[in-house]
């Protein structure tokens, strides 16, 4: 197993990095200094390092809460086959160096695969291309993409209840205070970018929402008033942004986290897991995009009984299965706890899923009067 | 029987037929049947006659060990008559001989003997002849010198197609002496004519037509060259209007139709010999006990000149010595003095079994003149421009008693250089027969029959089930025998013995060997190239992006491409 070298990048769980932009810069050119020294110094092939990004190089760390990057690293030595990529990391860099970096300015990751258009030969064919060599570079750096000035096209999510956001105006400077209690009927969208936030809020917990339509029935009759917490609504798997922003006001408040989604293996090894412990995908970056503390509140296969939800249910179908058997063997999150693979042979054995909505069968408001009541009371949350 | 309630015609007897039984002349035959010797269509007509005239002055010059030169015009006279005249530099025929070899079938030299040669039957010439007179009404027209003489014959026959007889028109004592146009070279563009000393010209009018393309007379001159390196041949064909294009043609070939055609040449086209060596002299032998059948065998029991039956086997067949003959009696139960007419009729057939259950020496196989590996190869290139080009002559050997050789060539096109060869059309195919080549009635013959037996799939070439090989590429395989055992008269295509099959694919898969050695090396070349492109590709770019990042100098900057190409095409162009 090769175990970083003293000269290669600091491992990637290494404890909140937050870099300035001027030494993200330096690391790209000492990146390009090794390249350059490779090829005229030493007269060899020049190669680049980049940690594997799957579930097969993660460890579940229970101490730290989230999916620990193992030392498996790709060795991408240049070669006919890797010409072409070893060509476009490089002009990548530069990009990202002198257009980004050194300017203070910001990209799109669809704007790079465009502006790669002006390479020539190099260009990418498909954003996919650009988005999985800015992933490498992202791990190969130790920085996640936000610090190199790359913006996430996706929307973060939505927040509502008491918590006051203390942001800054990006050209003044000046400071504005957001009163997400006080937004009517709407919520305020966390923006691409969280780490300059700052909080304040009396809230008990913090509740995360995967469907857009319960977070704004639980918004239209105010429960966050009643059960004094903040929503947060996902909308299907959290962004970057948005587990960065529940992290950090997580961290920052000293808040509990309650996950509630659907009752299905999308929504417990997708969602919940990527939002708590993050992705084998990203595991370079996991260290930022956690949330130890989450804790799942539902729907769990045991509510089905609970509540009389038998015949609101769906069978699950053959993706559903597939996911669920994937997850017990080979996720090392799932392996860890026991009550998640009980969760789940359960759920296979009952052979069904379940969406939040289906409390309705009971009365619209069943969800807000009596199961979320009922669950916080009891507290038996899955890890 | 439906035949019962309807009138009877009155029977025939006996005598009544026999009124009507009589001979049936060979010249008639022929008359009825002339598809078989090469005259079913005009256009078929023109080149059996040239083919005919040129075997038989190739024939005549290689017995007389002449370097041939012989000059082919085509003269269009009428819509559809045309006036062929082939003159030759050979040996000339003495005057007694001249009307029977041109105006008697079945008349010739070569019938009788096993002997490597491109005439057989002796029909070839005379039926041309017959077909000249029966459509136009003329008279083959021949002028003859021979060394000795002062005088060239000019004799005009006809031929009498009941009694397959000549009927001589005229017969003068002329001054003339065969001329051929001279060679133009780079110190002299106007040469002088060649004149020989002897020679035989034969001028025939037919009706005919020309067409120009895969079975046309230049087409048939063309190989015959190839065939032929010893041969000097002068060619060209006078028409009255443009020559019609061949339907299904390759444009290459045939100017476009509306486009002003360019007139056939007038002048003459001369094709110089590429050695003035000529082949080995063929040599004659006598019948192998094992490739005669009984008809034949009984044949020449009648004709032999010998008195006892041992002496005839000894004598008249090769591989057989006396002690051999004498054990052929004694398995046959027959007395070895006896007098081999009476064996003929009684015993023939014992005699038969017992010569095919005698283990005999095969046939001697060095009577054979093959064309030669390096000029057949030679041959090819003048044809096309190959990358690749490989001959290959298998060991003579026998089949029925007579011996033949097998000759396999190929030549693979430079890309793009030879417009009428498309990758992706089947391969052209060159066969020759002792030297002559055979352009109709490929399907039925032994030849294409072993390339398409052949899996050159396994040399690298694309094959449909089936069929021909695809791919820029002539094959040619030559078979030389005493006896070369065609499927009709017309000697168009070769029958299918399994000894013949046998060598010829052995000889092809040699050269599809060297074929494949050719194309995996070209292969590999072509992926090189194709690396090496796609490096030059990125290799900038990557410099690009590292002076981008170390603000590097532009010199420092090329360095980098420079070193770069330098390490990759180490490790993957040179394998």
């Amino acid at each position: 197993m090769a175990s970083p070298k003293k000269s290669a990048p600091p491992p990637a769980d290494a404890p909140r990095r937050i870099v300035t932009k001027e030494e993200a810069s330096e690391q790209i050119r000492e990146v390009g200094h090794k390249i350059f020294t490779d090829i005229i110094r030493k007269n060899r092939k020049p190669e680049m390092k980049f940690p594997i990004r799957s579930l097969a190089n993660v460890k579940y760390n229970p101490k730290k809460g989230y999916f620990e990057i193992l030392g498996k690293q790709s060795t991408r030595t240049l070669t006919y086959n890797t010409v072409k990529s070893f060509a476009q990391s490089m002009r990548l860099l530069a990009t990202t160096k002198k257009d980004l970096l050194d300017k203070n300015d910001i990209a799109g990751k669809r704007e790079v695969y465009y502006n790669s258009k002006s390479w020539g030969e190099c260009r990418f064919d498909e954003q996919p291309e650009s988005d999985t060599l800015l992933d490498d570079i992202e791990g190969m750096l130790g920085i996640n993409r936000e610090q190199l000035g790359y913006i996430p096209e996706e929307r973060g999510g939505d927040v509502t209840g008491p918590l006051t956001v203390i942001d800054r105006n990006p050209t003044s400077g000046e400071v504005v205070k957001i009163n997400c209690a006080k937004l009517g009927s709407g919520a305020w969208s966390i923006p691409s970018r969280v780490e300059h936030l700052q909080f304040e809020s009396k809230a008990k917990f913090i509740l995360v929402i995967e469907t857009a339509s319960l977070f704004q029935r639980l918004v239209h009759h105010r429960y966050y008033e009643k059960a004094d917490c903040i929503l947060i609504s996902m909308s299907g798997v959290p962004t970057r942004a948005c587990r960065r922003f529940i992290r950090r006001l997580a961290d920052d408040r000293r808040l509990p986290v309650l996950v509630f989604t659907d009752g299905d293996p999308y929504g417990y090894c997708n969602i919940y897991r990527t939002l708590k412990v993050g992705s084998g995908q990203a595991a370079h970056i996991n260290s930022f995009f956690c949330v130890p503390q989450a804790q799942y509140l539902g729907v769990t296969p045991d509510d089905i009984k609970t509540y009389h939800l038998e015949d609101a249910t769906h069978p699950l179908e053959e993706v559903d299965i597939k996911r669920a058997k994937d997850a017990l063997k080979n996720d090392p999150f799932i392996r860890h706890h026991k009550p998640w693979q009980d969760a789940l042979n359960k759920m296979l054995a009952l052979g069904v899923r379940i969406e939040q909505q289906a409390f309705a069968k009971h009365g619209l408001n069943y969800v807000l009067d009596t199961y979320l009541p009922d669950k916080l009371k009891r507290r038996d949350f899955l890890p | 029987m439906a035949a019962k309630n309807k009138t009877p015609v009155e029977a025939a007897s006996a005598e009544s037929m026999a009124r009507r039984q009589r001979d049936i002349s060979v010249s008639e035959f022929f008359l009825k049947n002339r598809h078989l010797l090469g005259f079913d269509n005009p256009r078929k007509a023109l080149l059996t006659t040239v083919k005919e005239a040129v075997d038989n002055a190739l024939d005549a010059c290689e017995e007389a060990d002449i370097i041939p030169e012989i000059a082919v015009e085509i003269r269009q006279v009428g819509e559809e008559r045309f006036r062929v005249e082939i003159t030759d530099n050979g040996p000339g025929i003495v005057r007694a001989q001249i009307p029977r070899i041109f105006a008697k079938l079945l008349y010739g030299s070569k019938f009788h003997r096993l002997r490597m040669s491109r005439g057989q039957q002796g029909i070839g010439i005379s039926a041309a002849g017959m077909y000249g007179q029966l459509t136009t009404g003329t008279a083959t027209c021949i002028l003859s010198k021979v060394k000795s003489a002062r005088q060239a014959h000019h004799i005009e026959v006809q031929i009498d197609t009941r009694k397959n007889t000549p009927t001589v028109l005229k017969d003068v004592e002329i001054d003339w002496h065969p001329t051929f146009p001279g060679l133009a070279s780079e110190k002299n563009s106007q040469p002088e004519p060649l004149m020989s000393a002897h020679g035989t010209s034969v001028a025939i009018e037919m009706e005919a037509a020309y067409v120009r393309g895969r079975l046309s007379v230049d087409e048939y001159l063309r190989q015959c060259v190839i065939a032929n390196p010893h041969l000097q041949l002068h060619y060209r064909i006078v028409l009255k209007s443009p020559a019609p294009a061949e339907a299904g043609t390759p444009s290459g070939e045939t100017p476009a139709s509306n486009a002003t055609p360019t007139p056939p040449p007038t002048a003459w086209v001369s094709f110089a010999r590429m050695t003035r060596t000529p082949p080995p002299p063929p040599l004659e032998i006598k019948p192998h006990p094992h490739g005669v059948e009984l008809g034949m065998l009984m044949q020449m029991l009648k004709d032999t000149e010998s008195r006892s039956l041992r002496s005839m086997l000894s004598q008249d067949f090769s591989r057989v010595s006396s002690a051999v003959a004498l054990a052929i009696c004694t398995q046959a139960g027959l007395d070895p003095k006896a007098n081999p007419t009476r064996i003929a009729n009684r015993d023939s057939e014992a005699l038969f079994k017992a010569i095919n259950d005698t283990k005999l020496m095969r046939p001697p196989t060095d009577v054979l003149s093959p064309i030669g590996e390096e000029l057949l190869m030679a041959g090819l290139q003048k044809e096309i421009r190959a990358d690749f080009c490989t001959a290959f002559s298998r060991p003579p050997t026998v089949y029925r008693g007579n011996p033949f050789q097998i000759e396999a060539g190929l030549a693979y096109s430079k890309p793009g250089e030879n417009e009428e060869l498309a990758a992706d059309d089947p391969v052209r195919l060159l066969r020759f027969a002792n030297r002559v080549p055979l352009l109709y009635q490929t399907g039925a013959c032994a030849i294409s029959k072993s390339i398409i037996g052949v899996n050159w799939k396994n040399y690298g070439l694309a094959q449909p089930r089936g069929a021909l090989p695809l791919g820029p590429m002539i094959i040619v395989v030559h078979i030389a025998s005493v006896w070369v055992p065609f499927t009709s008269e017309s000697k168009e295509a070769i029958a299918h013995y399994p000894e013949i099959i046998r060598e010829i694919t052995a000889a092809l898969q040699e050269c599809g060997r060297r074929l494949s050695v050719f194309l995996s090396r070209r292969r590999r070349q072509a992926e090189m190239d194709r690396k090496r492109n796609y490096i030059e590709l990125y290799i900038p770019h990557l410099a690009i992006g590292l002076k981008d990042i170390l603000d590097l100098s532009s010199k420092e900057e090329q360095s980098v491409v420079t070193r770069l190409r330098g390490l990759l095409e180490r490790t993957h162009l040179e394998t």
